[in-house]
This record gives structure tokens, C-alpha cells and sequence, in this order.
């Protein structure tokens, strides 16, 4: 048994008197395909989001590597500390927060080369196979602007890749999407799926949640209410909460 | 209206609105450069640095420029400040407007996404990098169209300097009106100075901001 790459111990995040998470306990070892689903407002973007400290933690820990994130430090240390964890970990979001003043090609440079991760040509290199490698190699000089969103969504996943993360964090990274936009980066995800980087997904997409992951975690209420391997999640739920979830989700 | 006397008198007003030029573009600088140290304070972290800089903001922006500029220039020598006139003008003009810049400049700060903050932050980047290689291009941006109003109000606004006898365009209007009694003719001839410079520079903030602009 190798050690998680994340642990989680009772977890809680309030905002304010609003209890989002409940106390979430969630092991992620290396190289698993997590997948995070349940209704609108169950708390899975702020799980997600309290891991790289987007979200500060209420009570309970996230250990990522053998640290504990969410550790109690001076201002100055914290920032340092996070900044350390955050290299490691690769977010995408929903609506793909590309920087618009720079091109695809310096969206996926500026952070190793501000960082000293690579020189400014050893990144610029990096950052071509990376696009090359989400398929859009001839956009490495268009502006975000001139980007369709899967175009764009793609761009941001090769800039998460180039810190080469330890684990890679997506929101819901097709739902701002047109649908025939949605295949082309759920291929992307499944590709790096393919080569064992450690990802967790939250999706509202059961479909390419069972495509995909080798583990599914159903959030309900700040809780997990179920959780196991997709074959038993979605094809023999033993909670009536995620009967009832997917029932009416297979329905729409 | 006594043409033939405009056209005698004009090339003094010209001497003038040049030091309104010069007066606008000092207090400008100087307004840009407390503006701009003052929206980063207010937007730190740090109370220390936040607290001064708002109440500058609320003290210069609550008060009429003409008492903020006779304290100094009247009041200053009494704990121990003498200024010349230009001198109290540019300082005067420049410390009331900078109050107003950092509210654009914050305002235009504020305006950029959170989500490129969190994207920014995302990527391990520290505090200062998210802020200047991240935020303050897109605000940049942003914040030339409320600085180019600042700027033109306080051109216009320069006219209170002429109370301090600072020798620029209101204060010949007056002095030649003293000599000529013909305040009509005295104020068209300032107005059409004033009109020039603030069109000139109001192309110069649309070339600016053409030229920032995002592709
Ligand atoms: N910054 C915040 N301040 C206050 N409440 C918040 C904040 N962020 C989220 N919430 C609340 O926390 C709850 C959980 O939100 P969260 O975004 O984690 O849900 P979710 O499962 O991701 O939902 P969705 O599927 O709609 O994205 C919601 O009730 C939401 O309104
Ligand atoms: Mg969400």
C-alpha cells in the first residue's frame, strides 16, 4: 500500500454561519483518477478548493505530499509555504481564468520562467510540446480573445502541465462549454488520465466520470455519502441518496 | 467684442496657459505617483499601510481643493513650510488629485477577475508577481479613460492657483481685465486656451488608450 498523495481528516469549512463541509475524510493515492460528483451546492468545488488553500479550512487536515497543508504559520511563511504546495498541484477552472494580455504561448511560460523553473528558451520549448500536446500547436501566438473555449480550456491545462504538478485539480472544466466543445478537452484529460497523473475531477458529466476515473466519490450535503470504483457507484449505488441522484440526473 | 484688442493681447495668454500647462503636468506626475502607491496601500493586506492611505483619500477628497491649497500656502509658512507660488500650486493640485487617481487606479485593480488572482495564485506565484506581471496589465488598461478625466478636471481645476498668484491663464484673465475693463473679450480669450489644452490632451488619452488597448 503506497501513502495517499492526499489525505484528508475531517474536514470542515464553514462560510460564516453557512456549513459547507461537513467533516470529509478522502484518501487520493498516487496516480488514481478521482471523480467528484453531486448536486449543485453539495460542497464539491470548495473540497476541491481548500486542497490548494483557495479556501482556507475551518477545521480538520489536508496533508498533500507527506505535508500538512493547512498548517498554522506566520503570514509571511504561509505565503512562502503555499506558494511551495501550489507549484505541485495544477488547477483548471470552469471558466479558464487565461491571462488575456498574454498569448497562449506566454499563459503557459510566465509561471516556470517567474518561478526559475527553466530558462526563458528551455520553457518556450516546454511550452510548444505542451500545446503540440493539447493539440493546438499552431495557436501558440493567439490571444485567449481569439480562442474558442475549448481552445482556451486547453490552453489552460498545458499551463497547469508546465510546473509539471504532482496532481491536477479541474472544476468542472467543460460545463461553461458548447457541447461540441466538450469532447476535445474531455480527450486531453483522458490522455493525461492514460499517462497516470494523478487528477481529481469534479464533473457534473457522469458519463466521462465513469469513462475516466477509477474512483468516484458522491457528495451530498457537505458529505460523502457514497464512494468506491465507478462500476459500483454508478451501476450498483447502495445509498438511496445516490440512486436518487443519478435517477434524476440520467433522466434530464 | 474688441477684436483688435484680442489680437494684440493674445500672445500673453499664450505665455500663461503655458504655465498651466506646465502647473497641470507637474501636479499631474505627482498625482500619478501618490495615486499610485496610495491604491496599492489601500489594496495591501497590511493595516498598517491600508489606514493611511485611505484616510488620504478620504481627507483630500472631503475637503475643497481652494482651503487644501490656501493651508498650505497660507498656513505652511506658520509651521514652517514656505513655498513659492508655483511651487504650493503644483504640490497643492497634485496631493487633491492624487486622492482621485488612487481611486481610479484602485477602482480599475478591483475591476480585474478574481478569477485571474486565483489563477495567478494557482500557478505558485508569490503575492507581488500575481500583482504586477497579472493584475496590473489588465488594469492598466482599465484605469486610463478615469486617469485622463482626473487629469482634465484638474487642468480646468488649475484655475484656482490664480488665487495664490500663481501667473497662469485665470490670473492674467483677471489681471488684464484690471487694465482693459473688458472681462468679456478677457475670459473667451481664457476659455479658448483652456478648450486647446484640455482637446489636445483629451487626444492624447484616447491615443493612450487605443494604443493599451487588448488586442
Ligand atoms: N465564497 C463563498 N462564500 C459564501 N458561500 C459560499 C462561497 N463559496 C461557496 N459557497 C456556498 O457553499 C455551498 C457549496 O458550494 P460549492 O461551490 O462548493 O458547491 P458545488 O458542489 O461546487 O456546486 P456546483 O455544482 O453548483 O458547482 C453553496 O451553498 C455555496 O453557495
Ligand atoms: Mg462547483
Amino acid at each position: 500500500m503506497t501513502e495517499p498523495i492526499v489525505k484528508i481528516r475531517g474536514l470542515k469549512k464553514n462560510f460564516g454561519q453557512l456549513e459547507v463541509l461537513k467533516g470529509i475524510d478522502m484518501d487520493i493515492e498516487p496516480r488514481q483518477i478521482f471523480a467528484l460528483i453531486g448536486a449543485s451546492g453539495s460542497g464539491k468545488s470548495t473540497l476541491l478548493r481548500t486542497i490548494n488553500q483557495l479556501e482556507e479550512v475551518t477545521e480538520g487536515e489536508i496533508w498533500f505530499d507527506g505535508e500538512l497543508v493547512n498548517q498554522k504559520l506566520p503570514h509571511r511563511q504561509r505565503e512562502r509555504h503555499l506558494n511551495q504546495l501550489r507549484q505541485n498541484i495544477g488547477m483548471v477552472f470552469q471558466h479558464f481564468n487565461l491571462f488575456p494580455h498574454l498569448t497562449a504561448l506566454e499563459n503557459v511560460t510566465l509561471a516556470p520562467v517567474l518561478l526559475r523553473r527553466s530558462s526563458k528558451a528551455e520553457a518556450i520549448e516546454q511550452a510548444k510540446i505542451l500545446l503540440d500536446k493539447v493539440g493546438l500547436a499552431d495557436r501558440a501566438d493567439y490571444y485567449p480573445s481569439r480562442l474558442s473555449g475549448g481552445q482556451k480550456q486547453r490552453v489552460a491545462i498545458a499551463r497547469a502541465l508546465a510546473m509539471t504538478p504532482k496532481l491536477m485539480l479541474f472544476d468542472e472544466v467543460t460545463s461553461a462549454l458548447d457541447p461540441e466543445l466538450v469532447g476535445e478537452v474531455n480527450r486531453v484529460m483522458k490522455e493525461l488520465a492514460q499517462e497516470h497523473m494523478t487528477m481529481i475531477i469534479v464533473t457534473h458529466d457522469l458519463r466521462f466520470a465513469e469513462d475516466v476515473s477509477d474512483h468516484v466519490v458522491f457528495m451530498a450535503d457537505g458529505l460523502v455519502a457514497e464512494q468506491g470504483p465507478p462500476s459500483q457507484v454508478f451501476r450498483a449505488p447502495q445509498e438511496e441518496r445516490t440512486k436518487a441522484f443519478l435517477q434524476q440526473v440520467f433522466e434530464d | 467684442m474688441d477684436i483688435e484688442l484680442i489680437g494684440r493681447i493674445w500672445p500673453f495668454f499664450a505665455e500663461a496657459a503655458w504655465v498651466t500647462v506646465k502647473i497641470s503636468i507637474l501636479a499631474i506626475m505627482l498625482g500619478l505617483t501618490l495615486g499610485f502607491t496610495a491604491a496599492l496601500a489601500s489594496l495591501s493586506r497590511n493595516p498598517v499601510l491600508r489606514w493611511p492611505a485611505r484616510s488620504y483619500v478620504s481627507l483630500f477628497r472631503g475637503t475643497p481643493a481652494l482651503i487644501q491649497l490656501f493651508l498650505l500656502y497660507f498656513g505652511g509658512p506658520q509651521i514652517g513650510i514656505h513655498l513659492e507660488p508655483f511651487e504650493a500650486g503644483v504640490i497643492g493640485l497634485g496631493v487633491n488629485i492624487g486622492a482621485y487617481m488612487c481611486e481610479s487606479i484602485r477602482g480599475a485593480i478591483i475591476s480585474v477577475e478574481k478569477g485571474q488572482t486565483e489563477a495567478g495564485s494557482c500557478l505558485g506565484l508569490a503575492h507581488h508577481q500575481v500583482m504586477s506581471r497579472i493584475i496590473l496589465p489588465q488594469a492598466a488598461r482599465m484605469m486610463v479613460r478615469p486617469l485622463g478625466v482626473n487629469a482634465i478636471a484638474l487642468i480646468k481645476g488649475s484655475a484656482i492657483v490664480s488665487t495664490i498668484s500663481v501667473v497662469e491663464l485665470s490670473y492674467t484673465a483677471h489681471r488684464y481685465i484690471s487694465s482693459t475693463y473688458k472681462p468679456f473679450e478677457m475670459f473667451i480669450l481664457a476659455s479658448v486656451f483652456y478648450l486647446a489644452i484640455v482637446t489636445i490632451f483629451s487626444y492624447g488619452v484616447k491615443w493612450v488608450d487605443r494604443g493599451v488597448a487588448l488586442e
